[in-house]
């Protein structure tokens, strides 16, 4: 026989309702007889409603790893143990999905399977981070859980002042907006710098997503430190019957209203025969006119990605988006690749060396300025880095000629 | 016997856990259409179609859940699924005559059929008592109480645009930038335990993490500590993880703010962060009735007041914030005009004036 259950009287307030409940989840494992975490989660439940009566968190930080990894466990000791000494240990691991989050049923079955031997049997799909997140578990059994997921072909994601876990959208797997060839991005992204991942020495946190299109379903510009955005860069394809098909079915004042007057660069414009017309140079591949008229409007074929550096929350300086600092380029060739891998290589390693200690992409651009990033990790400036030029006259710009020279050097390469 | 070492094999490759018709027909998909609330339906180059069933999870499953779900995947869909960063679970099917059957039966274990299109999806999730070291609630208990209130709109797709909405236990904001976004919001300075500092904290780091320098070392009852200058500090909990004596939680004084208008997509306007609009909410397990409250009448304003395809921030961005105040009902106070970096980027330089 199993612990006694605790009183929950909170808890069970969250098992009715539409919504699938996880306390009715929780409440199976801690019923689950003869389950090596039956204990666990039982005291997990009493210590969860003692948090929901006194409104404060009881887990506390620590060290708990691996041999051979520095990050990737998220240690969690109770600080009440003494009442819910079962659960005294609650660590998760974070361990990397398949980019896209595909899975088969035998694979996740066999994520249940070690689960269910050696930690709590709940998982979380996924962390914010985008990690599988084992959840809970006993010191003891982090390395041989850890083992067996590894022998499955799973590695450890990232944790602490390290390259983190990194994300990438379906995709090109099934959205026609797709753009680039996301997993394969993502996989060479952080699969070369699995070093600065599982051996915690940046500054802060570096974080890879990748989106196909802007529509950014990655959230790769508020979120990233790199962000690599699929876009096109030759003309977006108008399939005019379709576009008579959307205006015969939805009217000519939707399409006014909901397509043409929200083009952000009014570079749309419909015509008396009910085609559409659009004016490419003015375009800015917002993506609102194709995600509205799936059927007839489509990205260009003259695909590449775009890349900004800098995004993150709030602490320390305020709110950052990332910024430009490659407006367009063609992942093609294996060069292609290799070319945008010397950029993030450069990018951390000039991290590593520039920024603070706690301070992110974008808080050390803000401090040194992005010409001084941009030079230092070997690129040229570009007029689309920017929404507008410097309106501070207060510069000093000795050599002006040369710079200026530059530039006409390469328009005219 | 040498110890084990980690084979370093990274992200795996995604292929061999995919559903055959995507990976069949990668990068070849001409357009989509989304049939109902909660199917989408792609189509390809070659012709091939594939329907995908969404459904809401609680995100945090048991392994009974999962295996549950894979017995749906297994009898309904060809034995593959995906997940949304949203935790929703899509299932992919090849045969039109599937959809209703799978929806059936995913509605009868359980799992809501929608998220998609102008609908209000699951809300990105983050870990709080559950789980997290510095959480000031739980984001599943809200998660969970705002989406049974909210299931009807999880269903149907009857909102202007897609609401995306997010949660957070701290200032950190690790569920990040939403439509309506659900945090914390410390309002009292941390209080210390002069005790454990020493032991516990690397005071510089302590003093450094603090973004307005309101920490300084200070020797308190005899032994080494940190205080803070109350007046400057911000209550941000900066200074909470590295340093876990320094307190900020608090039952009474840690609220619930509403921040609305953030987005991540480039779809008309650029990006953009969300927005304070309500503060001072009580953290009230194990419902959140007051958060509920206030969420649910912004997006009841939202959906009667805003136009097709406007998320919540083109909508007050074309009704300007003193209207979005006046419909919504919610006080504008001093603490919404923001101080911080930047902030004069958000004051109003012109003689545009809403009436």
């Amino acid at each position: 026989m199993g612990k006694p259950m605790h009183n929950t009287p909170m808890l069970d307030e969250l098992e009715s309702g539409p919504w699938p409940s996880f306390i009715t989840g929780i409440k199976r494992l801690a019923k689950d007889e003869g389950k090596p975490y039956q204990n666990m989660m039982v005291d997990l439940l009493g210590q969860l409603e003692h948090s929901y009566n006194t409104r404060k968190g009881y887990w506390k930080g620590g060290t708990v790893g691996v041999i051979g990894y520095g990050g990737g466990v998220i240690p969690r000791f109770s600080e009440v143990a003494k009442n819910y000494p079962e659960s005294k240990e609650f660590h998760t691991l974070r361990i990397m999905p398949p980019p896209g989050m595909h899975y088969n049923t035998k694979l996740l079955r066999d994520f249940c399977d070690v689960w269910e031997k050696y930690g709590s049997g709940l998982i979380a799909l996924h962390g914010q981070s985008g990690d599988i997140m084992l959840q809970g578990t006993t010191t003891d059994n982090i390395q041989p859980c850890f083992d067996e997921l590894n022998e499955m072909g799973f590695d450890m994601g990232g944790a602490g002042p390290a390259v983190r876990t990194g994300m990438s959208c379906v995709g090109a797997a099934r959205c026609e907006q797709s753009c680039a060839n996301e997993q394969k991005v993502l996989r060479m992204l952080v699969n070369t710098y699995i070093d600065d991942m599982h051996r915690p020495a940046l500054p802060y946190k570096f974080k890879f997503k990748v989106s196909g299109c802007p529509n950014d379903c990655m959230q790769s510009i508020t979120r990233a430190d790199m962000a690599v955005i699929g876009t096109w860069r030759d003309d977006m394809k108008v399939n005019q019957a379709e576009v008579k098909t959307f205006i015969a079915d939805k009217g000519r004042k939707y399409v006014v209203d909901n397509v043409v007057s929200r083009c952000p660069t009014n570079a749309l414009s419909l015509n008396d025969d009910d085609t559409l017309d659009v004016d490419n140079r003015s375009c800015v591949r917002c993506m609102h006119c194709i995600n509205v008229m799936t059927k007839a409007l489509a990205t260009g074929d003259d695909k590449g990605v775009t890349v900004l550096i800098g995004g993150k929350r709030t602490l320390k300086i305020g709110d950052l988006m990332g910024t430009v600092i490659v407006p367009f380029m063609k992942l093609d060739t294996e060069e292609d690749y290799e070319q945008l891998n010397e950029i993030a290589g450069n990018t951390i390693d000039f991290f590593a060396e520039n920024a603070l200690e706690h301070e992110r992409t974008g808080e050390m651009i803000e401090r040194i300025g992005l010409v001084n990033f941009i030079e230092g990790i070997g690129l040229e400036v570009d007029p689309n880095m920017i929404s507008q030029p410097r309106q501070s006259s207060y510069i000093r710009m000795d050599d002006w000629d040369e710079e200026a020279k530059k530039w006409q050097d390469r328009k005219a390469a | 016997m040498p110890p084990r070492m980690p084979i370093e094999s990274g992200v795996p490759d995604p292929f061999q856990y995919m559903h055959p018709t995507l990976a069949r027909n990668y990068g070849a998909w001409k357009y989509h259409e989304r049939p109902r609330p909660g199917v989408l339906c792609h189509t390809a180059d070659s012709g091939e179609k594939v329907w995908t069933i969404r459904a809401g999870t609680q995100r945090q499953m048991d392994v009974y859940t999962i295996r549950k779900l894979c017995t749906i995947a297994d009898d309904f869909a060809d034995g593959y699924v995906r997940f949304t960063i949203r935790s929703n679970i899509e299932f992919m099917i090849t045969d039109e005559s599937r959809v209703q059957p799978l929806v059936d039966k995913l509605v009868s274990e359980g799992f809501p059929v929608g998220g998609t299109g102008p609908s209000v999806t699951m809300i990105s999730h983050t870990q709080g008592w559950l789980h997290c070291d510095i959480p000031g609630t739980d984001a599943s208990g809200v998660v969970k109480s705002l989406m049974d209130e909210l299931h009807e709109e999880f269903i149907n797709e009857n909102m202007p645009n897609r609401v995306h909405m997010t949660t957070s236990c701290c200032q950190i904001n690790c569920g990040g930038q939403g439509d309506i976004a659900i945090n914390i919001q410390h309002t009292k300075p941390p209080k210390i335990n002069h005790n454990l500092v020493a032991n516990v904290c690397e005071r510089p780091t302590v003093v450094a993490r603090c973004p307005v320098a309101a920490i300084r070392p200070a020797v308190v009852n005899g032994k080494p500590s940190l205080e803070v200058d109350e007046k400057k500090c911000v209550c941000c909990g900066a200074c909470f993880p590295p340093c876990p004596p320094m307190q900020i939680n608090d039952p009474e004084h840690s609220k619930i703010a509403i921040w609305v208008g953030g987005n991540q997509s480039n779809a008309r306007s650029k990006p953009t962060f969300h927005k304070l609009v309500a503060a001072g909410l009580p953290n009230n397990p194990p419902r959140w009735p007051e958060v509920a409250a206030v969420v649910k009448n912004i997006l009841r304003v939202y959906k009667e007041d805003a136009k097709d395809w406007e998320r919540i921030g083109d909508w007050v961005e074309r009704i300007g914030w003193p209207r979005f105040f006046e419909l919504t009902e919610l006080p504008f106070t001093k603490y919404h005009v923001d101080n911080w970096r930047g902030a004069r980027n958000s004051l109003n330089a012109s003689a545009h004036i809403h009436f």
